[in-house]
């Protein structure tokens, strides 16, 4: 592989890292909330 | 906000209920106000943008290293984030420990700021992997910056999973925080190890012992942007998985309310003393 192939695969996999755990927090966010009663201050 | 012993330490949270005895989660899931979150993802995001665009086409190829240096612009500020966010579940480990601060808060904080440092350690060790195989020709060596930062992200996986133990929330946010506080020795170890060893990694271009930074112009800017676009993505991630800790930590408290109420009634109903002897 060459150089420029290193650095796609660092940037790339860098970013979908970051964005799955982003996404993973804010679906996990939302899942919670809505498990916990409407009156909850959490919410 | 108002802690055990009710000391007052600002931010309108309530963390330790006086009198009943058990620590309460937060009743806020946010460190931040909605809009200055919402306004944090969105600038985070500009500014990673802003780094692509440098890092991949604005900044030139390394004079002996060539396109694979780019990668340095998301290694050391992945590596640089590591130490600020094992250094955020230090403080706020000791915050919690110290009587007088003692509070909910901190545990959450120094979790959720745990979990960010072994998602940036682990950044920082596949890259660095992907930075070394190019340049040195090798995946990794038992180098002593690889090895020290390869027992950074373990320990912190232990951590975590020392997290996940089940026990009442005063215990775990008591064991947890002395764990992190023993585990951020290993912090000044890594940073240290280049100049303790001289192994294969080298040593600081930035901050090295001379304080004399070895890079320049373009170069440096776009490594400057790179610590900028990550710490405002790591205050914004902070946020978020602070407020997911505060919301699971609410959920398991209301379940575990419910099976204790649920218990109560279905437990058979004593006989009062004398009842039947009339």
């Amino acid at each position: 592989m060459s150089d420029v192939g290193y650095v796609v695969a660092a940037w790339s996999l860098t970013g979908a890292v970051l964005a799955a755990y982003a996404l993973r927090v804010a679906v996990r966010t939302r899942q919670v909330r809505r498990s916990l009663p409407d009156d909850d201050p959490r919410r | 906000m108002t802690v055990g012993g009710g000391v007052t330490v600002g931010g309108g949270v309530t963390a330790a209920q006086a009198g009943t005895g058990r620590m309460s989660t937060p009743d806020t899931a946010r460190l931040l106000p909605r809009r200055a979150s919402i306004a944090l993802g969105w600038g985070s995001l500009a500014a990673l943008v802003l780094l692509a665009l440098f890092g991949l086409w604005g900044a030139p190829p390394d004079a002996v290293q060539g396109d694979a240096q780019r990668i340095m612009y998301l290694h050391v500020p992945a590596a640089w984030l590591a130490y600020l966010a094992f250094g955020v579940t230090s403080v706020t480990s000791a915050l919690y420990l110290w009587p007088r601060t003692r509070s909910t808060v901190w545990d959450l904080l120094a979790g959720a700021s745990a979990e960010l440092g072994v998602l940036f350690t682990g950044l920082t060790l596949v890259l660095g992997s992907l930075w070394g195989r190019p340049v040195w020709g090798i995946w990794w060596a038992w180098d002593a910056r690889l090895t020290t930062t390869a027992v950074l992200f373990f320990l912190y996986l232990g951590y975590l999973s020392l997290r996940r133990i089940p026990a009442s929330v005063e215990t775990r946010a008591t064991r947890c925080a002395i764990a992190a506080l023993i585990a951020f020795v290993d912090v000044p170890i890594v940073h240290l190890s280049v100049n303790w060893w001289r192994t294969l990694h080298q040593q600081a271009t930035v901050f090295n012992p001379a304080l004399n930074p070895k890079i320049h112009g373009v170069m440096a800017f776009t490594l400057w942007l790179g610590v900028f676009a990550f710490t405002l993505l790591y205050v914004y991630l902070l946020d978020r998985r602070y407020g997911l800790a505060v919301l699971e930590e609410g959920l398991e408290e209301r379940e575990l309310d419910a099976a204790i109420a649920q218990r109560v009634a279905d437990a058979p109903r004593s006989q009062p003393v004398g009842a039947g002897h009339e």
